[in-house]
């Protein structure tokens, strides 16, 4: 846990980075600052790990003042990690890897175990380990980097816009692999970028920092997308605000709508009642499982005697519980049928997200 | 018919009756400059760290040590006979004086040119000030500083030959033979094993520097 407590941060020459700052993250959340340039982000980064001192208030990590350790002392106990990556050129990977266990004393067996375990943990082929920096792709460079600040098992993780360095596609990679990797090393991780979807990706909570270092909000990315404290929080999180809210919500967490259901054993008269109730000019049909078999149009019902007669058409955009409602947003604008699908696993029917539905959800 | 006696350039047989002399001469300035470089570099290296540590002394013992570098070699030689007389010392040490600016310049530049953010990395991981220094700064300036120990090996060794005038020369000694006797052979030994010991050194320290620099091998 980290705790800052009426931090101020004020530079020789006056200049306020950090003003005031108060605020907890939890053990094994990631808190991420975000805000424009001048904002302080990286400034509150660099006091947790004392490259920067605070000028006045107080910072714990897991309940103790950092301000009574030695630097080099606490340093070793937080990963660090940054958009230069800053690999030890001289150094082989498993030896940049190694710093802070033979920092620590560590014995080399043990060492040399914890390199290895580290490298595949990060998804590196075990044939990097003996090349120098330079020989390896930007993308690589940065997952030894993560490597390297993961070896003596710290607590607590800086990441200064760790993944900044690198091209949109391998970025989104590196980001969704470390937050696999954050579900099962549970670290307690600052993290600072300038890009809002990337905290809103990254962040168990995301702190909005204006210029000047003031805190301007600190939450849960779905409650400041939903409640944006002030205009310059909702004028940073951009025009798609609720689109990205959106991204962030499951579909399992609203409740879904059975809609006209029908099977193939029932009459026809059933199934145009069963559209009219609902206001739609077609049916859902199931099969005695409900399982998914398709829809069919009002317009289609004409001249038949039995549903089971009728060819049912299946449903272009389908999602499923862990799907976002983002997800569901565009099934109901790219679909005929103007709704959202859900189904388990087996095709299974467990409902229709309607426009109505996500609307609701948004305001 | 006046004769005109044209001694040849090279008389092979002088250099078979004085290969004891001519060892002890290139023995002599091997130490005329391995000593000025060692001590130079003893002297220059906390200098340098001090100009790191303190910015603003940079100047000042740049300014110092060019000057030192100014001094026409003779004059300082002569200015010397009167402390230390024609002895060793008398050599040695403007010898060292000589070496000091370009190995606090090349030291200076090498550690400096550590990326800024290798260095905050050593920092942020934990390493203490002196273990960083040694661990990663001094490894990652090893290219800059030993290109300044390699100019200012060739340079000390060119400048023995002048040492020889106080009667410290190294093979310099044999430019002095040879001129004053008209006799070229001498001359021509002392200049071909000047050249040859100086491009011998500077192969050498560039061989070191290969041999500790591994990461740089591969980027070639």
């Amino acid at each position: 846990m980290i705790t800052f407590d009426s931090v101020t941060k004020q530079f020789p020459d006056g200049t306020v980075a950090v003003d005031d700052l108060s605020l907890e993250i939890g053990e094994g959340e990631i808190a991420v600052f975000v805000g424009p340039s001048g904002c302080g982000k990286t400034t509150t980064l660099r006091m947790v790990n004392r490259m920067i001192e605070p000028s006045s208030g107080t910072i714990t990590v897991d309940g103790n003042d950092i301000m009574s350790q030695d630097p080099p002392e606490l340093r070793r106990g937080i990963g660090y990690v940054i958009q230069q990556i800053g690999l030890f050129p001289h150094r082989t990977i498993s030896e940049n890897v190694a710093t802070v266990p033979k920092l620590e004393g560590w014995d080399d067996d043990k060492t040399k175990g914890r390199v290895e375990e580290l490298i595949e943990v990060v998804g590196l082929p075990s044939n990097v380990a003996d090349r120098y920096p330079h020989q390896l792709s930007g993308g690589q460079r940065q997952r030894v980097g993560v490597a390297r600040a993961l070896a003596a098992d710290p607590p607590v993780m800086l990441m200064d816009e760790p993944f900044g360095a690198v091209d949109p596609i391998v970025r989104s990679s590196l980001q969704e692999e470390f937050l696999r990797l954050q579900r099962e090393v549970q670290k307690t991780i600052v993290f600072v970028t300038h890009d809002i979807d990337e905290a809103i990706k990254m962040g168990d909570k995301i702190a909005i920092l204006k210029q000047g270092g003031s805190l301007e909000q600190y939450d849960t990315p779905t409650a400041i997308l939903a409640e944006p404290a002030n205009d310059f929080v909702e004028d940073f999180l951009g025009a798609e605000r609720g689109l990205k809210r959106l991204a962030l919500i499951p579909v399992s967490d609203v409740a879904a709508e059975e809609g006209p259901v029908v099977t193939p054993g029932d009459d026809i008269e059933a199934a145009r009642k069963r559209a009219a109730e609902h206001n739609l000019g077609w049916v859902v049909m199931l099969d005695d499982d409900r399982r998914l078999l398709g829809w069919v149009g009002t317009d289609a019902l004409d001249g038949h005697q039995s549903l089971s007669q009728l060819e049912p058409k299946p449903f272009q955009a389908k999602v499923a519980a862990k799907d976002s409602l983002r997800a569901a947003l565009n099934a109901v604008v790219t679909t005929h049928t103007g709704v959202a699908v859900r189904v388990s696993e087996g095709d299974h029917y467990e409902g229709m997200i309607t426009r109505e539905l996500l609307t609701e959800e948004l305001l | 018919m006046p004769i005109v006696l044209v001694e040849e350039l090279i008389r092979w047989s002088w250099i078979g009756d004085h290969t004891d002399d001519i060892v002890a001469r290139l023995l002599e300035h091997l130490q005329l400059t391995a000593i000025p470089v060692a001590v130079g570099f003893v002297i220059a290296f906390p200098m340098a760290l001090a100009a790191i540590r303190w910015p603003q002394l940079y100047s000042p013992l740049l300014a110092f040590t060019g000057v030192l570098f100014t001094i026409p070699s003779l004059a300082l030689f002569v200015l010397m006979i009167p402390f230390t007389g024609l002895t060793a010392p008398t050599a040695i040490i403007p010898l060292t004086l000589y070496t000091l600016l370009i190995l606090l310049r090349n030291t200076v530049e090498g550690l400096n040119s550590v990326p800024r953010d290798v260095r905050e990395a050593a920092e942020a991981m934990g390493f203490k000030r002196f273990r960083q220094l040694f661990a990663v700064e001094v490894p990652l300036a090893l290219p800059v500083i030993i290109a300044g120990l390699r100019i200012a090996t060739v340079t000390t060794i060119g400048l023995i030959t002048i040492t020889a005038v106080i009667g410290q020369g190294g093979l310099g000694q044999f430019f002095i033979d040879g001129f004053t006797r008209r006799f070229p052979t001498p001359l021509v030994v002392g200049l071909v094993l000047s050249v040859a010991f100086a491009v011998t050194a500077d192969l050498l320290l560039l061989g070191i520097q290969k041999l500790l620099t591994p990461w740089q091998q591969s980027q070639e």
